[in-house]
């Protein structure tokens, strides 16, 4: 008797992104769980968009510091030095925006914002600092700054959705929706941006990340629970991609940061926060994430040979 | 669970005279009606119609589906009207349903409409004999109509099988026996048999206050044994049938889940 391998059957499609003015950018669009090729579509590969902030970043370790101290002066040049990497999309975090960091204004960031979009011609997500005031004051001017680039924006939280979803309206954007680890929280936070008038085909589920070691399980299966209930069991409401904040959170572990000599054993730095970033990544690519921002390019390498050897 | 909107009845005096004028209006509103409150179906019962039966089929259906992107559950004891629904259906947004067939061989045309038009159909478990007395006669007669159906080429698969809700005013033992039916059914057939029920026939001849309470606490009941669809006045039943699907876990709680 022939052994044929029983497949799942799948009631939605992850509805498809494509961001960017000129040169553009896609990802989602599939119709099963991740990398199972063998039961659904997959017309595109998991995206990963480098990141830059607006300003000199506080708190990037010394191995981003090698990378990009260079550059991070000025967020153009370090938007370009970023392309010359081969980013496929950028991300620019407005981290100087936070009131505990600079606190700097939003025109500031506006402006910023527009010189970058307008030179480099990639697909931009600009994220505002995760500070939930301050984000629904800059996103909305943001949003019209890059009117007409097709960006992705975020972070909208239940305590700022309906500002910075209708600004998103009004840009034309996609919208990253972010909840807390919960998978009925993210279900709510999409309903109550859609029921805005936000098209649902263009939100964007981050169910907050974490690190490799620092809760990185709880984002894990919260993943997997958003992806299955999406495509198996029919909510409409979490059937949305995802993305995984992978830098962000990585690059503020000890063991991204710990030189070898206070902890010989750990092995060298270098390698070892470039694989701690790595293999958190791909980890969620295998929990269904389809953006990844992500921001050492030894790391964005090996996950591309990753997805590679899987797609 | 597939909600199919009752509404449009000949029974309602309503629908009964925009029938009789072929005045379109009133059938498009309750359509829509039905619709925006969650229809998945809208039924459309035109009786016996023994004169113009296609003609008065072919109006119902088209008209329901100008108005609303449903199928159509055909309810008629008209052969030939139910074909004449079944060709000017439009199945761009879902086959239509045949309302009804039963253990009753003048019946047995209902089955050969299915096949021929590879639709669904509805199968009362009553045999000719009289109404079931209990969840154990109904089995019986379901499993008759299984083998029937199957001597017709239609797969347990395309059937509903209908354990015939009674009122409870008049036969209160009955609303037990239905829900031991539909728990019963589901064991026939693997995968499970489908279930319908025409839900308001429990409070029929109830005091109008006590209708859409009777109504809803006796879907939840049926919903918990595995019903998986039914004939109601959806805009009555939907938070009940929205809430059970939560804490039966079928959907995922969020705060907002009445609104979506």
């Amino acid at each position: 008797m022939n052994f044929t391998i029983p497949k799942e059957s799948y009631t939605n499609k992850i509805p498809e992104i494509v961001f960017g003015k000129v040169k553009r950018a896609y990802f989602g669009g599939e119709s099963a769980l991740p990398f199972l090729t063998f039961e659904g579509d997959f017309p595109h590969k998991p995206l990963i968009a480098l990141e830059i902030q607006d300003a000199p970043p506080e708190d990037y370790p010394e191995e981003l510091a090698k990378i990009y101290s260079s550059v991070w002066n000025d967020p153009v040049s370090w938007a370009k030095f970023c392309e010359d990497l081969g980013a496929e999309a950028i991300c620019i975090r407005l981290m100087s925006t936070h009131p505990d960091s600079k606190d700097t204004s939003a025109e500031n960031a506006a402006n910023i914002v527009k010189k970058i979009i307008s030179a480099i011609d990639l697909p931009f997500i600009i994220l505002g600092s995760n500070h939930t005031e301050k984000d629904a004051e800059i996103l909305p001017i943001i949003a019209d700054v890059a009117r007409g680039y097709n960006c992705i924006i975020g972070k909208a939280q239940e305590g700022n959705y309906k500002t910075i979803a209708a600004s998103a309206i009004a840009g034309g954007h996609n919208l990253i929706a972010m909840s807390e680890l919960d998978v009925n929280l993210a279900k709510q936070l999409n309903i109550l941006i859609t029921q805005t008038g936000f098209p649902k085909e263009k939100l964007i589920i981050d169910p907050m990340c974490s690190a490799l070691g620092y809760g990185f399980e709880y984002t894990y299966s919260v993943m997997e629970r958003i992806r299955i209930a999406g495509l198996i069991q029919g909510d409409d409401m979490l059937c949305s991609p995802m993305v995984a904040d992978v830098g962000f959170y990585v690059w503020k572990t000890k063991e991204a940061q710990a030189k070898v000599e206070d902890n010989p054993s750990w092995g060298d730095l270098y390698e070892r926060a470039v694989m701690w970033e790595a293999i958190t990544a791909c980890s969620f690519l295998l929990s269904g994430a389809e953006l990844l921002i992500m921001r050492h390019p030894k790391a964005v390498e090996v996950v591309k040979s990753f997805i590679n050897d899987l797609i | 669970m597939l909600i199919i909107g009752e509404r449009l009845s000949i029974i309602s005096k309503q629908v009964r005279e925009a029938i009789q004028k072929r005045d379109k209006e009133p059938i498009k509103d309750i359509a829509l009606e039905q619709y925006k409150a969650g229809a998945h179906m809208i039924e459309a019962n035109i009786g016996p119609a023994e004169d113009d039966g296609e003609e008065l089929m072919e109006w119902m259906v088209s008209t329901i589906q100008e108005a609303v992107p449903l199928p159509v559950s055909l309810d008629t004891t008209n052969p030939s009207a139910m074909e004449a629904g079944l060709k000017i259906h439009n199945n761009e947004w879902g086959k239509p349903l045949i309302n009804s067939t039963s253990f009753d061989p003048e019946r047995f045309i209902m089955f050969e409409l299915a096949a021929k038009y590879n639709v669904p159909i509805i199968a009362l478990t009553v045999g000719k004999g009289g109404l079931p007395r209990d969840a154990e006669e109904r089995v019986e007669i379901a499993v008759q109509l299984i083998e029937k159906a199957a001597e017709y080429g239609l797969s347990p698969e395309d059937l509903y099988l209908d354990p015939l809700v009674l009122q409870i005013s008049t036969s209160q033992q009955q609303a037990k026996e239905v829900l031991r039916a539909i728990k019963l059914f589901q064991e026939l057939n693997d995968p499970p048999m489908k279930t319908i029920v025409g839900l308001s026939n429990i409070s029929n001849g109830c005091p109008k206050e006590l209708r859409p309470l009777l109504n809803k606490h006796f879907l939840s009941l049926l919903m918990y044994e595995g019903l998986s669809a039914a004939i109601v006045n959806p805009s009555e039943v939907i938070e009940t049938v929205k809430t059970v699907s939560v804490i039966m876990g079928k959907t995922l709680y969020a705060h907002s889940y009445l609104q979506i």
